[in-house]
């Protein structure tokens, strides 16, 4: 194993890191807004909304996001339309172009993953806030959604992570991110094996620290699950 | 049971002799590796099968060294590890013989060389690079080719220059042009063509050969070649057929047969066939 090779190769990947956060934190914030409206809709019981989500949902989750990508970057750039339309200035851009189709695929898992966090708060909780004078939205901001958001973090962390190596597809249209100057360290020294090994190794890192941070929200979010604090530490005597 | 034991050993050694005696024998059958999205080199036809001077050459070469061979269809920027990994045996996709590759694999003599040169479209204030299309040399006339990218720096600062990953176009670039221009790299190079038409990118630099076919496509009409034309040095001698370095004797084959075609006029012919000028190294 050549150590100073693997070290060369990670300082080099490492610069490449902060663009692989930036893409992947701007398409899941995006996509998660993009997600509870879509998860609202298919919720709503107006029927236009629910299949409009409804196809949304299938296209995007249906479809691979490589193809996604080369569709919004290659495709949607053939046409002269698009090229004067003021949505221009953005398609230009590969950054954007990528940023918009992770977000549109993300936005498609995410909805149903809220969707099933929604509907599984139990009808009893929601009855018993409605009983004790709550309007609608006070029982959606108060019960329903914290409620969700906790039985939906589980599945969601596992969207959050394909997102961050899903920003390894970016590299097909020109974005220098970790694969993209893994990809081109490759084809400069044809040691693809140690190069991939660094990349893999920072993808690894990066979604290590991330299921630390699930981990903490969780914890946060289910103090139905922890022994009181305040009983913890009382003697047994004194608790009589 | 010590006369089975005698037999299995006997027969064992017997497979191991016949083993090496085949390795030690010449092939006659080879893969060859082209990229098929690369024109006029190598290019998949409306029926998927395989086209172009790359192909055509090869199947010369393989009349002539009397063996059968078998072309195949890879992504460019994984040849030489895969070439190495012994995917295949040789790599016939346009690829320029540089120190760097040489590092990794070995080339044949060179079978084609074009120069590299840049494109744009017709009405980018690019159109009007001086020099258009006067040669230089790295080998022959470093200072020359230092003195024409001096003269097309100003015009081309703060440019965006599309160019392939890991090419000697993007080497180029990268030698002379670092800083004056920002430099985008594509997985092909049909695709900086896109981008180029859709004005994602101001230039393009390609090889010689590869842009007086592109800009004859009809979609890329407003696509035109533009100011002066770069070879050797780095640049590499032109073409030449990949080969694992372990394989010397397949290497010694490829010369003699494409020496063969020089001699007999077939590089003349497909190269005029293909890309419209004469390509055979002198």
């Amino acid at each position: 194993m050549d150590l100073p090779f693997l070290y060369e190769t990670f300082l080099t990947l490492i610069s490449a890191v902060p663009l692989t956060l930036q893409l992947a934190a701007s398409a899941i914030i995006l996509g998660a807004v993009l997600a509870l409206g879509l998860a609202l809709c298919r919720l709503s019981g107006i029927l236009p909304l629910d299949w409009l989500a409804r196809a949304y949902i299938f296209v995007f989750r249906g479809t691979p996001l490589l193809v996604q990508i080369f569709l919004i970057y290659y495709g949607l750039g053939q046409f002269r339309e698009v090229r004067q339309s003021m949505f221009w200035f953005v398609l230009r851009d590969p950054y954007w172009c990528a940023v918009i189709a992770l977000m549109l695929n993300t936005a498609s898992y995410s909805a149903e993953i809220i969707r099933g966090g929604l509907l599984a708060v139990p009808h009893g909780q929601i009855e018993a806030a409605r009983a004790c004078g709550m309007s609608r939205l006070l029982v959606f901001r108060r019960i329903t959604m914290p409620l969700a958001i906790r039985q939906a973090l589980p599945g969601y962390s596992n969207e959050m992570i394909s997102m961050v190596k899903a920003t390894s597809l970016a590299s097909v249209i020109t974005i220098m991110e970790v694969t993209g100057v893994a990809a081109k360290l490759i084809s400069e020294t044809y040691r693809a094996v140690e190069v991939f090994m660094v990349a893999g190794a920072i993808y690894l890192a990066i979604n290590f620290i991330l299921t630390r941070f699930v981990a903490i929200a969780e914890y946060q979010m289910s103090p139905h699950l922890r022994q009181p604090a305040s009983l913890r530490d009382v003697p047994a005597a004194e608790a009589r | 049971m010590k006369l089975m034991k005698t037999a299995i050993a006997a027969a064992f050694a017997a497979l191991c002799i016949f083993a090496t005696g085949a390795a030690a024998q010449d092939k006659t059958e080879i893969t060859i590796a082209t990229e098929g999205a690369f024109p006029p080199y190598n290019l998949t036809k409306a029926d998927g099968t395989l086209d172009g001077y790359d192909v055509e050459l090869a199947h010369y070469l393989c009349d002539h060294m009397k063996i059968k061979c078998t072309i195949v269809a890879q992504a460019f920027d994984g040849m030489i590890p895969a070439l190495n990994a012994g995917k295949f045996d040789a790599i016939m996709a346009g690829m320029s013989a540089t120190d760097k590759r040489k590092e990794a694999i070995d080339f044949s003599i060179s079978y084609g060389s074009t120069g590299q040169s840049f494109a744009t479209l017709k009405d980018s204030d690019l159109a009007k690079l001086p020099m258009k299309g006067e040669l230089f040399s790295l080998a022959s006339n470093e200072a020359g080719a230092r003195k024409a990218v001096e003269e097309m720096k100003p015009v081309l600062k703060g440019k965006v220059v599309g160019v392939q990953s890991a090419s000697i176009a993007a080497r180029f670039i990268d030698e002379y042009l670092k800083g004056v221009v920002e430099v985008r790299e594509y997985k092909t190079t049909e695709q900086h063509d896109l981008d180029l038409l859709s004005g994602r990118v101001d230039f393009i630099m390609a090889s010689m050969g590869y842009l007086k076919t592109a800009v004859e496509k009809p979609s890329n009409s407003d696509m035109i070649i533009t100011g002066p034309r770069f070879q050797g040095g780095f640049l590499g001698a032109g073409s030449s057929v990949g080969l694992r370095k372990s394989d010397t004797a397949l290497k010694a084959k490829f010369d003699e047969a494409i020496t063969a075609a020089k001699n007999d006029g077939t590089l003349k012919k497909l190269s005029e066939k293909w890309f419209g000028f004469d390509l055979t190294p002198q």
